[in-house]
């Protein structure tokens, strides 16, 4: 037999012997590894039980209204809890069932809207927050169910593009609502106004506590996550569980071992709905009010980007995600925030290639040394050239390097830019010295285009940001921060 | 009565006619080896008994009922299970959990008792953690230990065979249905899965249908063997008789008269 071969003696003894295939296989899961400190590191969290991170996790955040009284920075922390109930929900059809949902936002939207129209003066129907919330939940599940049900035939992109519609759908219906044969239903484009707070032990949680934001909500949404964390860790790895991923992995071979594939997709489906529509209570009570539009693109893209950079699958991988997107967002709204992150991104991209190659580190050398001369070169030829705003702390560090005229051609934002993606695309297509050599003014223009392009337009910058920021850590980590290791074909 | 019978089963892919009024009968215990050349319809005849196929004519039965129109997971829960000739693990799932879904046909907890761990639920659990264990155990040391939860990928190619197989077992099946159990298996490999299928029937007292090319493995554990080509039935019955069949020489090798003239 092949156990046992002499070879099996140069592998470390943890289990049995082992023959030549093995040795394979275990060098190949070893490759796939985290190597270093790293590692070690990894080991040691894995031994601590799930529950124990979560409490942690939960104390944690609860402290957060105790040490920063700003209403601001709990609103941005409540809402960083919106989008971790956000992000398990997706988590459960996009990590577990595999089913590239790309109409999820609206089961948000769903929720908001149901709440809305059961708690407000629009049809002056006001039932308790203890009957509101799960039957809301309930009708998300449901709406959820139905469109999986044309769906259910549907895979991959198919089924992107269908539930894509599904979104597209109820953004159409609800802004044309306000003349649904002739009766307003949904308040269309102007959405439902004053909706009434979540009512809890006998009077009502208020948004505003002497004008500050009110803590209430910040714990009525912790409480949820905790229980809807805890609920999908169980379903997880029941045998529910076991089968969505089964059916994520191979569809086919998961019917024929007797898993009801059509049926366990419509539940996955459901309960991403579910999920979704409970944080869409939440949403609509602490806002008073819903649009249409916040229901679009642009939330199911920042929902998918914590899900994937978190790590799709793994529970706190998405929660993770949220916790690093949600913030990170807000903080890039502030151009001395984002100045920072900036160049921390920067700074932090270089960094790590210079660890795979010492050149790396002599090309940022040679760039901050060129930042230097260039300035100095300018100011010689006309001083206007750097006499761009001088704030004091980092950003007037980083007007002494960077070229910061006061008044910009018009034609420098496009060409720079423009120039700035044919200058990055060129370095990914050179080798050797010459790559290193283009990769200095590159790096310097990017610093440019920065300062004086995109700080001037923080909005779509943001998001920019949050681009180049999933870009290099898909490149360094493809399965997210905390992913499984994923392998599609061995 | 045939535990499981095909009569005048049918499938054309457009004018291609795969599987041709195919009749077959399966006792019970009994080991049948499916050969034929490549494209004889041989894995097109297990995707008919799994129901991922429906037949155009004919009827298959098991235990005396029809199964024809099921859906492959009634199939399954009815006792037929089968492994994939191009493997078909859940390769990012842990080789504990491959076994482990398995089970979902014969298990009960809905979604909400898992919500709340209701003592059943955990019951069940355990009692298909324990049915994992044994069909894991089925082979020895080699998918135990460390293995257990390892991803399915990680796994050596023999392993990964063995891997379905065990799987395949986990949905307590009556009826195997092998596709190419030995393909890909170096010798040594090759004889221990002719082994362990004959150990297969003896513990697990199924019913296997084989496909196979390897006709030593075939010439070891065949009760009968059934010879396909085109999609029609050449020759049926011992492996001597069907091995020297004249037919069965001519769709593996041609006609003798051309080829030696």
């Amino acid at each position: 037999m092949t156990d046992s071969t002499p070879h099996s003696s140069s592998i470390p003894a943890s289990g049995p012997a082992v023959g030549q295939d093995e040795w394979v296989a275990r060098h190949a899961a070893r490759r796939l590894m985290p190597v270093g400190p790293l590692r070690t590191v990894e080991e040691r969290l894995r031994t601590v039980p799930w529950w124990a991170w979560l409490v942690l996790f939960i104390a944690a955040m609860s402290l957060l209204p105790v040490v920063e009284s700003s209403g601001y920075v709990r609103r941005v922390g409540f809402d960083t809890v919106l989008y971790m109930l956000l992000a398990l929900g997706l988590n459960v059809v996009v990590g577990w069932g595999g089913l590239l949902d790309l109409g999820y936002v609206a089961f948000y939207g769903v929720g908001a809207y149901a709440y809305a129209l059961l708690d407000s003066d629009k049809f002056g129907v006001h039932l308790p927050t203890l009957v509101a919330v799960p039957l809301v939940v309930v009708i998300g599940a449901a709406v959820g169910f139905l469109l999986g049900l044309p769906s259910r035939r549907l895979t991959g992109d198919y089924l992107a593009i269908v539930t894509l519609f599904f979104l597209q759908l109820f953004q159409t219906v609800m802004t044309n609502g306000d003349s649904a044969f002739g009766h307003n239903l949904t308040g269309g484009p102007n959405g439902i106004l004053r909706i009434d707070p979540l009512h809890l032990g006998g009077h009502d949680l208020t948004v505003q506590h002497k004008g500050v934001f009110a803590v209430s909500y910040f714990y009525v949404a912790l409480g949820f996550f905790a229980v809807v964390f805890v609920a999908l860790r169980f379903v997880n790895s029941s045998r529910t569980g076991r089968a969505w991923r089964s059916l994520r992995e191979d569809p086919l071979a998961a019917e024929a071992m007797g898993m009801p594939v059509n049926w366990l997709k419509l539940m996955s489906f459901s309960f991403g709905a579910a999920v979704a529509a409970l944080t869409g209570t939440l949403f609509a009570a602490l806002n008073a009010s819903v649009f249409p539009l916040t229901f679009y693109f642009v939330l199911l893209i920042t929902v998918y980007t914590m899900v994937i950079l978190g790590g799709s699958g793994s529970q706190p991988g998405v929660v993770a995600g949220a916790l690093i997107i949600s913030p990170l967002l807000e903080m890039l709204r502030d151009p001395g925030k984002s100045r920072v992150i900036f160049f921390a991104v920067l700074i932090g991209g270089v960094g790590l290639a210079a660890r795979r190659s010492r050149t790396v580190g002599i090309a940022a050398a040679a760039t901050i040394a060129l930042g230097f001369a260039v300035h100095e070169l300018a100011r010689a030829i006309d001083a206007s050239w750097v006499s761009g705003e001088k704030a004091g702390g980092f950003a007037g560090a980083v007007d002494h390097w960077v070229v910061h005229p006061a008044q910009l051609a018009s034609w420098i934002p496009p060409v720079s830019y423009i120039g700035l993606i044919a200058a990055t695309l060129l370095v990914s297509t050179l080798h050797g010295r010459l790559r290193l050599v283009a990769l200095v003014p590159t790096l310097y223009l990017s610093a440019f285009v920065w300062e004086n392009v995109m700080l001037a337009k923080p909005e779509p910058a943001r998001y920019i940001v949050l681009g180049l920021i999933l870009i290099a850590l898909m490149i360094l980590r493809p399965n997210g921060l905390l992913g499984e290791r994923r392998v599609e074909i061995v | 009565m045939a535990l499981l019978e095909l009569q005048g089963v049918s499938l054309a892919f457009g004018g291609l006619k795969v599987v041709h009024d195919l009749d077959l009968q399966v006792e019970e215990r009994e080991i049948v080896s499916v050969i034929g050349p490549n494209g004889a319809g041989k894995t097109t005849l297990f995707n008919l008994i799994t129901g991922i196929y429906r037949p155009q004519a004919g009827d298959i039965m098991l235990d005396g009922a029809s199964i024809v129109g099921l859906e492959p997971h009634q199939i399954s829960r009815r006792g037929i299970s089968r492994t994939f000739q191009t493997l078909r693990l859940f390769l990012n799932m842990s080789v504990k959990e491959n076994v482990m879904a398995a089970a979902y046909g014969h298990t009960r907890a809905g979604i909400f008792r898992s919500m709340l761990r209701t003592p059943g639920m955990r019951r069940e659990e355990r009692e298909i953690e324990a049915l994992a264990r044994e069909r894991l155990a089925f082979f020895g040391e080699r998918l135990m230990g460390y293995r257990w939860d390892q991803p399915a990928f990680s796994l050596s190619y023999a392993n990964r065979r063995r891997l379905e197989i065990a799987r395949a077992t986990a949905t307590n099946p009556r009826i195997l249905l092998l596709d190419e159990p030995a393909a890909g298996m170096n010798p040594a490999e090759t004889h221990e899965i002719t082994e362990l299928i004959a150990k297969l029937r003896e513990d697990g007292g199924y019913t296997i249908l084989v496909i196979e090319h390897d006709m030593h493995v075939v010439e070891g554990i065949s009760d009968r063997v059934v010879a396909l080509d085109h999609g029609i039935k050449i020759a049926e019955g011992s492996f001597e008789s069907v091995a020297t069949n004249e037919k069965v020489v001519e769709a593996y090798l041609g006609l003798k008269t051309t080829a030696t003239k």
